[in-house]
C-alpha cells in the first residue's frame, strides 16, 4: 500500500493512511471525530514544538549572558492555558459520548444473530436456527448480535465497521452496525484469550439486497441438498473442527483425520481402540471420556448443538479421509 | 572532607565516601545506609529492565513477518506477558522512587537517613524475592495470561500464574514499605526553614507517588489473594461457572494499575520539574500549580479505572462518568507541559546530557498524552480499544515518558552517586538515538492500531507487514541506543574524570556535598537555600564545577537581598 503526501493532508480521504474504508453507517461520524481529535493534537503538537524550538533558539546558553528575570507565575496565562485546553477537551468528550450512544443503541427493527465466542473460534446463529462460523449479513440494514462465550473472555471487533465488544462467559453482551458496502470484512478477537488469540478471525460476508435471505435459505438445508460427505466437509469447516483437527496429516491442537478411520490408537488410561463410527460419535458428544495419548483434553463437547444427521455428515466425511475405509466396516 | 565555610570551596578532601568507608558484601547486604540501597535497587531494576528488553526485541523480530518465524504461539504469548509484567512490577514501579528517591530523597531534605532504614532494607529484599517469584514462572514453563491476569483465563490456564501473583503480592509490599517510608521522611525529617513550599518539586511529586503506593497497593494484593483463592480452591468470586463475574476482577485490578500509571509518571514529572528548572537556570515557572496538581493527579488517578473497561460491560452510564473523569486528569498533567516550557523562556539553556532527555521527554510525553484523547473519548475507543494504538500510546507514556525521565535521572545524579562524570558527546549520541529509535518503533504502530490491527497477536493478516516492519527495524535502533547508554555510563565508572560537587550547578541540597556524599550525607549542617535560585551559583575552573558565592554585605544594592530562605 502507499500513500501519497495528499492522502495524508486530506484526512479522511477515500484512501486514508489512518482507517480501512468506512463501510457501516457509524464508521463515518467516528472517523470524524478521529480527525477533529487528530486535528487539535496537530496543533497542541505544533505550539508544543514551536515553543520549545524557540526557547532553544533564542535563549541557548550565551556566555556573559544570565537568564533574565522573569515572573515565576501568572494567574492570566495559567487560566488561559488551563481553560483553553479545557474547552477542547469538553468538545471531544460531548462528541465521543454521543457518538458512543449511537454505537451502543441499536434501533428497534434490526435482524438479530447470537453469537457464541469460544476458544478459538466464532458461531454465529440465525434466525431459523442456522448455525455458521463466518457472520453473513444483509446490506443496509441494521443488525444486532447478542454475544456470549462459553469459556473466557473474547471480544469481537470488525475494523471496516469501526465496531467492537467485549464477549463474556455468563452473561450477554450487545452491539450493532448497519453495513453499507458490499464485500467481505475480516472480524479479529481483541481480547487475548490464549493460545490461538491471534488466529481467532472470522469474517464478514455483507450480502447485496435480497440475496441474503436466499444464502440463507440454502445454508439452513445443506443437509438435504447434499452429499453426507459434502456437508460434512462444510460442517467441519464451519463449526470450528478446522480450527483443532487437521485433514492433511500434521497434528494441531487435535489428531489429524487423514486416515484416522479404522486406525488403532493407544488412550491416556492404557487401553487402545479402533477409531469407528462409535468412537468418532462418543468424541464429538463427550470428547473427554476417552482421551488420546500425546493430547490434552480439550475438546469442547458438541452435545446438544449438532443434530444427528450433522454427526452422521461428519463421521462420512472423515470415514472419506481414510483410504481402507471399507475395510472395517 | 573540609569546606571553606566562605566560598564552600573543598579545601582538603580524605576521599572517605559513603562507596567506600565499609568494604565487603555484608556492608552491602545488611547495610541501612539509604544510598547503598538505592544502589541496590538500581543494580536490580536495571537488570530487570535488560531482561524485559531482551524479551520486548525477541517479541519485535518475531513480528517482522506475518506467519512464524521462530516463536510458537504459545512462547510468543509468554514473552508479551512476561516483557509486560516485568517492566511494570520490576521496572517502572520501582524506578525512579526506589531506586533514585530512595538514594536522592534523604539528602534532599538534609537528613541522614530515611525515616525507617530497616523496613527500606526489607522493601528491597521483598522487591528481590518478589523477582524470584518472576523468575520462577517464567522457568517452571512460562505464564501467558498478559500482565493483567484476566480472569477466568487466568483462573482456567494450566500455566504458573500462582507463582506470578505471589510476586506481584510481595512486590506490592516492598512498595508499600517504600511509600510509608518517604511519606513519614517528607513529613517529619525536613530541616526547620524547609516548609512544603520550599521544598524541590520532586519531593512533592514522590510524596503524592507514596500516597497511591501506600492507599491503592493493598487494593491489588487483596485481588492476586482472591486471584490465588480462586484457582486454588474454587470460590468462585471471578468465575462465572461458579456464579462469580469475571468483570469484577478488571474493576479490582485497575483500581490499583491505573493509580499506578501514576506511580510510573509522577516521578517521572518530578525529574522533569527539576531539570527544565537547573538547565534553564531560571526559578520554575509556576511552582504552586505543579505541587498541587501532583496531589490533583493522585487523588484524581483513583477515579478513572473504568476507562479500561469501556467495552466490558452492557452500561453506556458508567463509560460516560469514566470517559468525563479521565479527561477531567488529562487537564493538570497537560498543564504542567506548558509550565516546563515557560520555565525555559527567557532562560539562559544549558543542553547538557539530562536536559537533553528531558526535552525528548516532553515531546514524548506530549505524544503520549495528545493520543489518550483518541483513547479517552468514547466512540474513538470503540474503535481503538485493545488495538496496537493504545500499545503505542502506552509505550509514548511508559517509556517515552518514564523510562525517558528515568534516564534523564540517571544522568543527572550519575555524578553525585558514583563521584565519575561520563562522556557528555556519547552520551548525547545515545539520547538521539534512543529518541530516534523510539519513534521510529512506536509510531507506526499508531497506524497499525488505528487500521485495526489487534494487540497481543503472535500472528497477522499480511496487510500490516509493511507496517510491522518498520517498528521491528526501529526496535532495533533503539536497543542500540540504549546499549550505547549502558556502555558510556559503564564506562565512565573504569574511565570517567573526577565528578565535582555541584557539576550542573543545581540549588537543591544534595549538590551541597560530595560527590559521591559521605556516609552520614553531609558534613556538618547543609545550608538551606531556595531550591530553584541559581543567582549565587558560579562556575569555577578550580573546582570544576559550580560553587556558591557568597553574597556581599548590603553594601552592594543592585538587587535587594531577598534572603531566598530561612537560613
Ligand atoms: C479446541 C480444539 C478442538 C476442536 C474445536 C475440536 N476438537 Fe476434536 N479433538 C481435540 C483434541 C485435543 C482431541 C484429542 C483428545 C481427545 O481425544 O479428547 C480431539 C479428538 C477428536 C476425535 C477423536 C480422534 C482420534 O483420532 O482419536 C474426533 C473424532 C474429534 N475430535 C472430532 C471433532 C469434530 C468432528 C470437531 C468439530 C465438530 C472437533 N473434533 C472439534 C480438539 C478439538
Ligand atoms: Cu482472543
Ligand atoms: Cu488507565
Amino acid at each position: 500500500m502507499t500513500f501519497s503526501i495528499m492522502d495524508f493532508v486530506i484526512f479522511g480521504s477515500e484512501r486514508s493512511m489512518f482507517f480501512p474504508p468506512p463501510t457501516s453507517s457509524t464508521a463515518a461520524e467516528v472517523d470524524s471525530l478521529f480527525y477533529f481529535i487528530l486535528w487539535v493534537c496537530i496543533v497542541f503538537f505544533i505550539v508544543i514544538v514551536g515553543v520549545m524550538g524557540y526557547c532553544l533558539i533564542r535563549y541557548r546558553e550565551r556566555p556573559g549572558v544570565k537568564a533574565e528575570p522573569s515572573a515565576s507565575h501568572n494567574n492570566i496565562l495559567e487560566v488561559t492555558w488551563t481553560v483553553i485546553p479545557g474547552i477542547f477537551v469538553g468538545v471531544i468528550f460531548y462528541w465521543g459520548f454521543v457518538a458512543f450512544l449511537d454505537l451502543r443503541q441499536s434501533p428497534d427493527e434490526s435482524y438479530e444473530i447470537q453469537v457464541e465466542a469460544k476458544m478459538w473460534n466464532w458461531s454465529f446463529t440465525y434466525p431459523n436456527g442456522h448455525v455458521d462460523n463466518v457472520l453473513h449479513v444483509p446490506v443496509d440494514k441494521p443488525v444486532r448480535l447478542v454475544m456470549t462465550s462459553v469459556d473466557v473472555i473474547h471480544s469481537l471487533y470488525v475494523p471496516a465497521f469501526r465496531v467492537k465488544m467485549d464477549v463474556l462467559p455468563g452473561r450477554y453482551s450487545h452491539t450493532w452496525f448497519e453495513a453499507n458496502t458490499v464485500g467481505d470484512y475480516t472480524l479479529f478477537c481483541t481480547e487475548y484469550c490464549g493460545t490461538k488469540h491471534s488466529e481467532m478471525l472470522s469474517k464478514v460476508v455483507v450480502h447485496p439486497s435480497g440475496e441474503f435471505e436466499k444464502w440463507l435459505e440454502d445454508a439452513a438445508n445443506f443437509l438435504e441438498r447434499m452429499t453426507p460427505v459434502e456437508a460434512g466437509e462444510i460442517l467441519y469447516q464451519r463449526r470450528g473442527c478446522a480450527q483443532c483437527h487437521s485433514i492433511d496429516g500434521s497434528a494441531k491442537v487435535g489428531p489429524t483425520f487423514l486416515d484416522a478411520f479404522g486406525s488403532e490408537q493407544s488412550l491416556m488410561d492404557g487401553s487402545t481402540i479402533t477409531v469407528d463410527e462409535n468412537y468418532i460419535r462418543e468424541s464429538i458428544l463427550e470428547p473427554q471420556a476417552k482421551v488420546r495419548v500425546g493430547y490434552r483434553p480439550v475438546m469442547p463437547t458438541y452435545q446438544g448443538q449438532l443434530k444427528d444427521e450433522e454427526i452422521n455428515a461428519l463421521i462420512a466425511y472423515i470415514k472419506s479421509l481414510s483410504e481402507g475405509s471399507q475395510v472395517n466396516p | 572532607m573540609i569546606v571553606d565555610s566562605n566560598s564552600e570551596k573543598i579545601i582538603r578532601d580524605d576521599g572517605v565516601n559513603y562507596l567506600n568507608c565499609d568494604r565487603g558484601w555484608k556492608s552491602w547486604a545488611f547495610t541501612l545506609d539509604h544510598k547503598r540501597i538505592g544502589i541496590m535497587y538500581l543494580a536490580g531494576i536495571l537488570l530487570c529492565f535488560l531482561l524485559g528488553g531482551i524479551m520486548a526485541l525477541l517479541i519485535r523480530a518475531e513480528l517482522f513477518t506475518p506467519g512464524k518465524l521462530y516463536l510458537t504461539e504459545d512462547k510468543y504469548n509468554e514473552f508479551f506477558t512476561l516483557h509486560g509484567a516485568i517492566m511494570t512490577f520490576l521496572f517502572l514501579i520501582p524506578s525512579i522512587p526506589a531506586a533514585i528517591g530512595n538514594f536522592m530523597l534523604p539528602i534532599m531534605v538534609g537528613a541522614k537517613d530515611v525515616a525507617f532504614p530497616r523496613m527500606n532494607l526489607a522493601s528491597f529484599y521483598l522487591w528481590v524475592v518478589g523477582a524470584i517469584f518472576f523468575l520462577l514462572a517464567l522457568g517452571l514453563g512460562g505464564l501467558d495470561t498478559g500482565w493483567t491476569f484476566y480472569t477466568p483465563y487466568s483462573t482456567t490456564t494450566n500455566s504458573t500464574v500462582i507463582a506470578a501473583t505471589m510476586g506481584v503480592f510481595i512486590l506490592g509490599f516492598s512498595s508499600i514499605f517504600t511509600g510509608l517510608n518517604f511519606i513519614v521522611t517528607i513529613n517529619k525529617m525536613r530541616p526547620a526553614g524547609m516548609t512544603w513550599f520550599r521544598m524541590p518539586l520532586l519531593l512533592w511529586s514522590l510524596y503524592a507517588t507514596s500516597i497511591i503506593q501506600v492507599l491503592a497497593t493493598p487494593v491489588l494484593g487483596i485481588t492476586m489473594i482472591l486471584l490465588t483463592a480462586e484457582k486454588m480452591l474454587g470460590v468462585g468470586i471471578f468465575d462465572p461457572e461458579l456464579g462469580g463475574d469475571p468483570v469484577l476482577y478488571q474493576h479490582f485490578f485497575w483500581f490499583y494499575s491505573h493509580p499506578a500509571v501514576y506511580i510510573m509518571i509522577l516521578p517521572a514529572m518530578g525529574v522533569i520539574s527539576e531539570l527544565m528548572s537547573v538547565f534553564s537556570r531560571k526559578p520554575i515557572f509556576g511552582y504552586r500549580f505543579i505541587a498541587y496538581s501532583s496531589i490533583a493527579i493522585a487523588l484524581l488517578g483513583f477515579l478513572v479505572w473504568g476507562h479500561h473497561m469501556f467495552l466490558s460491560a452492557d452500561s453506556p452510564l458508567a463509560a460516560v462518568i469514566f470517559s468525563a473523569l479521565t479527561f477531567s486528569v488529562s487537564i493538570p498533567s497537560g498543564i504542567k507541559v506548558f509550565n516546563w516550557l515557560a520555565t525555559m523562556y527567557k532562560g539562559s539553556i544549558r543542553l547538557d546530557t539530562p536536559m537533553c532527555y528531558a526535552l525528548s521527554f516532553i515531546l514524548l510525553f506530549g505524544i503520549g498524552g495528545l493520543t489518550g484523547l483518541f483513547l479517552g473519548a468514547l466512540a474513538t475507543d470503540v474503535h481503538l480499544h485493545d488495538t496496537y494504538f493504545v500499545v503505542a500510546h502506552f509505550h509514548y507514556v511508559m517509556m517515552g515518558g518514564t523510562l525517558i525521565a528515568f534516564l534523564a535521572a540517571l544522568h543527572y545524579w550519575w555524578p553525585k552517586m558514583f563521584g565519575k562524570m561520563y562522556s557528555e558527546k556519547w552520551a548525547k549520541v545515545a539520547c538521539l538515538l534512543i529518541f530516534i529509535g523510539f519513534n521510529w518503533t512506536f509510531f507506526p504502530q499508531f497506524l497499525l492500531g488505528s487500521q485495526g490491527m489487534p494487540r497481543r497477536y503472535a500472528r497477522y493478516e499480511a496487510e500490516f507487514e509493511g507496517l510491522h516492519r518498520v517498528s521491528t527495524t526501529g526496535a532495533m535502533v533503539l536497543g542500540v541506543g540504549l546499549g550505547i547508554s549502558a556502555c558510556v555510563l559503564g564506562y565512565s565508572l573504569w574511565r570517567g574524570k573526577r565528578a565535582p560537587r555541584n557539576p550542573w550547578g543545581a540549588a537543591t541540597l544534595e549538590w551541597q556535598t560530595g560527590s559521591p556524599p559521605p556516609h552520614h550525607n553531609f558534613i556538618g549542617k547543609p545550608v538551606l537555600t531556595d531550591p530553584y535560585d541559581y543567582d549565587d551559583l558560579v562556575f569555577d575552573e578550580e573546582e570544576g564545577g559550580f560553587v556558591r558565592r557568597r553574597r556581599r554585605s548590603s553594601s552592594e544594592q543592585e538587587k535587594p537581598i531577598k534572603e531566598p530562605s530561612i537560613v
